[in-house]
């Protein structure tokens, strides 16, 4: 179990150097110099020499590279040029809004997901399950302001339901942020839902019809007893890295959703500073992102090792 | 006789398996490939042609699916649309396939530390959402039609390497394999020759799958701005630009976001009777 | 409690089972009509697809959702289990029937506890509580012998060997004290010595309760230990029935009387006699006539066999036969009198040896796979490999082929050192050492046909193109016994014995001077395997090439080997020619190897060396002796110093602390039939 722990961190911050070079080498090593991306195609060329000198990005790259890693670990990520704050506190204070949309997202997801593959599976090619495949199949493929135009439309607009805008204004009760959540969060479970549906039905058929639910049978035991005895133990290991993957997912869904409904979270404020070449906003949104995501795998990593003990005992399967 | 007659029945719909929705796809995605081939004879308008005096309109006789802001005539910009996506989409993925074949039969083959190597950078680039590094790449290489082909491919890279590489290490191990290496294959036929045939399917299948991905990623960058420029009649663009008349002109973005979810439903209706098909 | 005491315990009564396939409707099983006693042990054989699993499935009652009982009835102590309720169902199954499957790697549930899977069926059908159940859990894992119950208790499957987890699962199938226990090959997955302590335990266990037992197996062999009666299935029909004597004796069906004649009985050798394998192919039985199922592959078939299709007729006052003919049945070993060619004695000690390894080892991080192999085969020999699973046979035969480069010793071929990887070979060497691998499907490209499969081997081998190479492709199928239109096929078209067949004529298409058989047929049934068998020695006549034979089965490396070695953990322990090796003194290892064959007619002889304890991985070897822990004679200077090699004379070696004089007493004593404990000379520690 900790060696799994210790390897699983190695493997986090592997993931973060990698990712951190990344970020580092699309935003300095692209073609396209940083000042004529800020200052555009039409200013003259001595004023894009001197922000260039002035950003310091005419120095060797991997002096820049330490420089900037050494800034990002004390928590200096540069300045806004947009807002013309620092960029870290901005990031943390938009990243708590959009946890909130993500997490009732997963809240939403997870058990409705898991349910409807655990009900599908059981009665396979019926027509629960072929209704929710086909259905499922459609929603996930879509685009999620494809999805969010349908949901704005029917229950925002036609039906006059639901407020069409996330962020409930200053003071609201309870009930009234619960509603301004609910299209964003449907947007984002529609999005996610398939995907998640699809994987616990199959991990959930493959455990129906393994060996050991077999024996489990023929021992005697009713049906309920060898689902969540025996097969439901099996079947949701492989769904809790699918969770974890789904992160992914869900933060990149944040970027549509947010900016769809104007909520002021990590995803719209990455693509303001996409659109506003906004270059160390841009970096520090990335930065929060790719760490919120390999947290999220982490923890999906952990959460599968305590439930199997092949992973808990020490010895793990490669 | 009737005994036989039935089972010949049974005997066609049993080896059709995955046959309708598979043809239900292509021919749902065939529409929009006459449409957009034919664009410029069946589009009633030019796309741009900017018309004041029927701005906003709803759909009537005269434009089906109504006008927007500048009285631009919505069926028309849908149908020029498909053009985008058409081509967009499809140059990525035939990317992305070959980038990620290579990558995965590579990896799987050669194995030891360069798949160890290979993988953890894969990994890493896979650990940013897809949106993210695509927004991040593009900010930089700049929008438009050709660096989001390049984008897009770059990115489905590694997913698709994965998936080789797991169906390619199977069979990598498998004695058919061994037999060609006691023959002396150097590593470029045993790849070419013994594994690639073999892991066909789950590329075929994943081809489609990723194909169904670069519409929704091609259309998701569209509508952050960051594909193709105004004033191209792109769907996702389309949607972004009259998003603000959602309440009162919905049509405006209702049409091109009926457009990609028909492609998109088209398209995972064909990879998900394919894979029945392939894979019974 | 709830058997009445007079009727039989289970009855089969016409019972035909159906599989929708895709595109029809297939009887697997077809009026097979059988009775089981109280207690009775009634084993049913026959090779692969004939219908024995799909049977004991039925008296389950857990066919696959495609399968049914179109006809005929399941009566278990005088119920229609088909007829049952669910919860009436659920208290006969586990309870009253218990089932002990083929594979214990997937039978248990990985993420519980061994005890508790087991406590799991006391508390169902026995109704005790938590604690009381896991108490019996583990005086029933103490039942079944398992070592160390207490430990075991708290592990889970993965933590287990093989052996331990078919204990497991026995002990799960015995906890309800069931009236009957069906065994699906319930040792086809082990090794021989693991199988030998497992039928073991059925034979004891068999004194100790009452349960009856329908034994299903592929293996004549390993039926006879156990069962009274026995059945033979053919093609979905059970063709004989018999007592074990009767039909082992004189079997009265001529398929039963073939199958005898497939298998190599125990000491048989090549220059004995040839093998008899059974012409053709099962029946399609999507596709049955009304003749007799075995009509197109029998020797004494006329011309009713064709027309008609016989009943089970009374053969015997208690044997039953599907044969009209069933007098005429030619007893076993008749029809095989076939002496053999010919068959060449390679002269070993002369010459440069074709192949020679020294001091090779394989390891991976700390695992010693290969440790330490010296050996020499000469051209034109036989060189048998024989050990358990993990003992590195495979591994020696890659190294050898160049698959795996070794990471120590060196690997020469005529007196000239080879490079390790087979990349780095010569053309000339790579020609000379072909291999034939283990498993039918996949030792071909399915996305090739044979012709193309052939065509590059023989192109790159032999270097031929054109017309010859693909004269050279038909000469080629000709020669493994492949009519030349199977060069069109695709592999998944072919039989697994016809893909053997291309895989061998791949093997050849260069004329290599050692063929390396990796398990060539352990895959196949007994049939197929001796026609297999045949064409490799006919192959080897004709093209003088030498083999390196791997297999687990000792009597076809004894059947087949000029000379055997023995492999434990990676290392040699024991090399000679093969009479020699199968003739004490013997190293302990091979003597508990030789003891653990089942063996056809007579009782095999007591087993003094009990393998019982799994063999240690390659990452946890021992000191010294790498098989002390398992060793019955084990002393101290075995647990401190790697072992020497001792000359047993004609270049027989055995790697062994213990004398050779003093192995050789206990184990000629131990091969004798035996009624006194031998005495072991040499420290034995309890």
């Amino acid at each position: 179990m900790l060696r799994f722990f210790g390897r699983r961190l190695l493997l986090l911050g592997v993931t973060l150097v990698v990712a951190s070079v990344l970020i580092f080498a699309i935003t300095n090593v692209l073609p396209g110099d940083v000042g004529r991306i800020i200052l555009g195609p039409f200013a003259p060329q001595d004023a894009v020499a001197r922000l260039n000198a002035e950003l310091g990005t005419d120095r060797p790259i991997v002096i820049r590279y330490v420089d900037w890693l050494t800034g990002v670990a004390r928590g200096d990520w540069g300045r806004s040029y947009a807002f013309d704050t620092a960029v870290f506190p901005l990031v943390v204070e938009r990243l708590g809004r959009s946890l909130t949309l993500a997490v009732s997202g997963l809240v939403v997801l997870v058990p409705l997901a898991v349910a409807a593959g655990v009900a599908a599976a059981r009665r396979e090619g019926g027509i629960f399950d072929r209704v929710l495949s086909t259905v499922s199949l459609a929603f996930g493929a879509l685009p999620e302001f494809v999805t969010g135009v349908f949901l704005i439309l029917v229950f925002g607009i036609w039906l006059g339901a639901l407020p069409i805008q996330a962020l409930p204004p200053d003071g609201a009760g309870p009930l009234t942020v619960i509603a301004h959540l609910v299209l964003p969060v449907g947007c984002l479970v529609l999005l996610l839902f398939a995907y998640l549906f699809r994987m616990t039905r199959a991990s959930m058929i493959e455990a129906l019809a393994a060996d050991y639910t077999r024996t489990a049978e023929l021992k005697g035991l009713p049906q309920r007893t060898v689902i969540w005895h025996h097969v439901l133990r099996n079947a949701l290991l492989p769904t809790i890295t699918v969770i974890g993957a789904q992160i992914g997912w869900l933060v990149g869904g944040l970027v549509v959703v947010e900016t769809l409904f104007k909520y002021p979270g990590i995803g719209s404020l990455i693509h303001f500073a996409a659109t506003n070449k906004d270059i160390p906003l841009l970096v520090g949104c990335s930065l929060a992102i790719t760490f919120v995501f390999a947290l999220g795998n982490l923890a999906a990593d952990l959460l599968y090792a305590i439930l199997n003990p092949r992973v808990r005992h020490g010895r793990h399967a490669h | 006789m009737a005994v036989t007659l039935t089972e010949a029945g049974g005997r066609r719909r049993a080896s059709r398996r995955g046959v309708v929705p598979l043809a239900v796809g292509l021919l749902m995605i065939l529409v929009w490939v006459v449409t957009a081939l034919g664009a410029d004879w069946i589009a009633p308008y030019p796309p741009a042609d900017i018309d004041f005096l029927a701005i906003s309109q709803p759909p009537s006789p005269a434009h089906w699916f109504g006008t927007d802001q500048l009285g631009r005539d919505i069926l028309s910009r849908v149908i020029h649309g498909g053009t985008y996506v058409l081509t967009i989409a499809p140059a990525a993925t035939l990317l992305g396939l070959g980038l990620g074949a290579a990558i995965g039969l590579a990896t799987a083959w050669f194995g030891s530390w360069f798949d160890e190597a290979v993988m953890r950078v894969l990994d890493a680039v896979m650990a940013f959402p897809i949106v993210i590094l695509a927004m991040l790449a593009l900010t930089f290489l700049g929008a438009g039609t050709g660096n989001v082909v390049l984008v897009i491919g770059l990115v489905f890279a590694p997913l698709i390497a994965r998936t080789v590489r797991a169906a390619a290490l199977v069979e990598a191990r498998k004695e058919y394999v061994m037999a060609a290496q006691l023959r002396g294959e150097g590593s470029l036929h045993i790849m070419a020759m013994e594994l690639l045939p073999n892991v066909r399917g789950p590329l075929i299948v994943e081809g489609t799958v990723r194909l169904g991905y670069a519409v929704f990623t091609s259309a998701t960058l569209g509508f952050l701005g960051l594909g193709v420029q105004p004033p191209t009649p792109d769907w996702g663009l389309m949607v972004s630009e009259n998003q603000a008349l959602l309440t009162t002109a919905p049509w405006t973005v209702l049409f091109p976001a009926l457009a990609i979810a028909w492609v998109v439903v088209a398209i995972g209706l064909a990879a998900d009777g394919l894979k029945e098909y392939l894979e019974p | 409690m709830t058997a009445s005491s007079t009727g039989p315990l289970l009855e089969l009564d016409n019972v035909t089972i159906s599989y929708q396939r895709r595109r029809d409707r297939v009887d697997a099983v077809r009026g097979v009509s059988l009775i089981i006693q109280p207690g009775e042990a009634y084993g049913l054989v026959g090779e692969s697809g004939c219908g024995k699993s799909t049977l004991a499935m039925a008296v389950m009652r857990h066919l696959p959702r495609n399968g049914i009982l179109s006809g005929g009835q399941v009566l278990f102590e005088d119920r229609d289990l088909f007829r049952l309720n669910q919860a009436e169902l659920r208290r006969v199954r586990g309870g009253r029937i218990a089932m002990v499957y083929q594979n214990p790697e997937s039978a248990l549930n990985p993420t519980l506890k061994v005890g508790e899977q087991v406590a799991e069926v006391f508390r169902l059908h026995r109704a005790l509580r938590h604690r009381p159940a896991a108490e019996a859990a583990l005086d029933m894992l103490r039942k079944v012998r398992i070592a160390e119950p207490d430990r075991v208790v708290g592990l889970y499957p993965y933590q287990l060997s093989g052996g331990m987890r078919q204990r497991v699962v026995i002990a799960m199938a015995l906890a309800a004290d069931p009236a009957l226990l069906v065994l699906d090959e319930p040792t086809t997955a082990l090794d021989a010595t693991v199988q030998a302590d497992i039928l073991d335990l059925f034979t004891d266990l068999r004194g100790e309760m009452k349960a009856a037992i329908l034994f299903i197996s592929h293996n004549l062999a390993v039926v006879q230990q156990v069962c009274d009666r026995i059945g033979v299935m053919y093609g979905g029909e059970l063709i004989e029935q018999g007592t074990v004597a009767e039909v082992f004796k004189r079997p009265r069906h001529p398929y039963t009387a073939a199958l005898f004649d497939c298998i190599p009985d125990f000491g048989v050798r090549k220059s004995d006699r040839r093998l008899a394998g059974i012409a053709g192919g099962v029946p399609d039985l999507a596709a049955l006539g009304t003749a007799c199922l075995y009509e197109p592959r029998c020797l004494i078939s006329r011309q009713l066999c064709r027309v008609e299709h016989p009943d089970l007729m009374r053969a015997g006052s208690r044997h039953l036969s599907r044969c009209f003919f069933h007098a005429e049945t030619p007893a076993p070993g008749a029809a095989a009198r076939v002496r053999p060619e010919a068959v060449p004695v390679p002269d070993v000690t002369a010459g440069i040896p074709l192949l020679s390894l020294h001091g090779v080892g394989r390891r991976y991080g700390r695992a010693h796979i290969l440790k330490d192999i010296d050996l020499e085969i000469a051209p034109g020999e036989t060189f048998g490999l024989v050990g358990e699973s993990g003992s590195g046979k495979s591994t020696l035969a890659k190294v050898i082929s160049g698959l795996v480069p070794p990471s120590a010793g060196t690997v020469a071929l005529a007196g000239e050192r080879v490079a390790g990887q087979v990349g780095k070979r010569t053309g000339r060497q790579r020609r000379d050492v072909q291999m034939v691998f283990q498993t039918p499907d996949t030792t071909l490209n399915p996305r090739k046909k044979v012709a193309s499969i052939l065509g590059r081997a023989v192109r790159v081998l032999a270097g031929l193109g054109g017309k010859r190479k693909r004269d050279r492709s038909s000469a080629l199928l000709g020669d493994v016994q492949l009519p030349v239109e199977m060069l069109r096929a695709t592999p998944d078209r072919l039989s697994g014995g016809q893909r053997q067949r291309v895989a061998i004529a791949r093997a050849f298409a260069g004329d290599p001077r050692l063929v390396i058989l990796d398990e060539p047929t352990s895959a196949l049934d007994v049939s197929v395997q001796a026609s297999i068998l045949n064409l490799l020695l006919d192959l080897q006549r004709e093209s003088q090439a030498a083999y390196l034979f791997i297999s687990h089965d000792l009597a076809v490396v004894r059947y087949l080997s000029d000379r055997i070695g023995v492999m434990y953990l990676g290392e040699l322990v024991e090399v000679g020619p093969t009479e020699r090796v199968f003739r004490p003194p013997f190293h302990p290892y091979t003597q508990a190897l030789i003891a653990a064959v089942p063996r056809l007619g007579g009782a095999a002889p007591e087993r003094p060396v009990s393998l019982d304890k799994p063999a240690p991985g390659p990452s946890e070897r021992p000191e010294g002796c790498p098989f002390q822990t398992r060793c019955p004679r084990a002393y101290d200077r075995c647990r401190a110093e790697a072992p020497p090699w001792r000359d047993a004379g004609e270049g027989h070696m055995i790697r062994c602390w213990v004398a050779l004089d003093a192995l050789e007493a206990s184990q000629s004593a131990a091969l004798k039939p035996r009624r006194v404990q031998a005495p072991l000379p040499i420290g034995r520690r309890p």
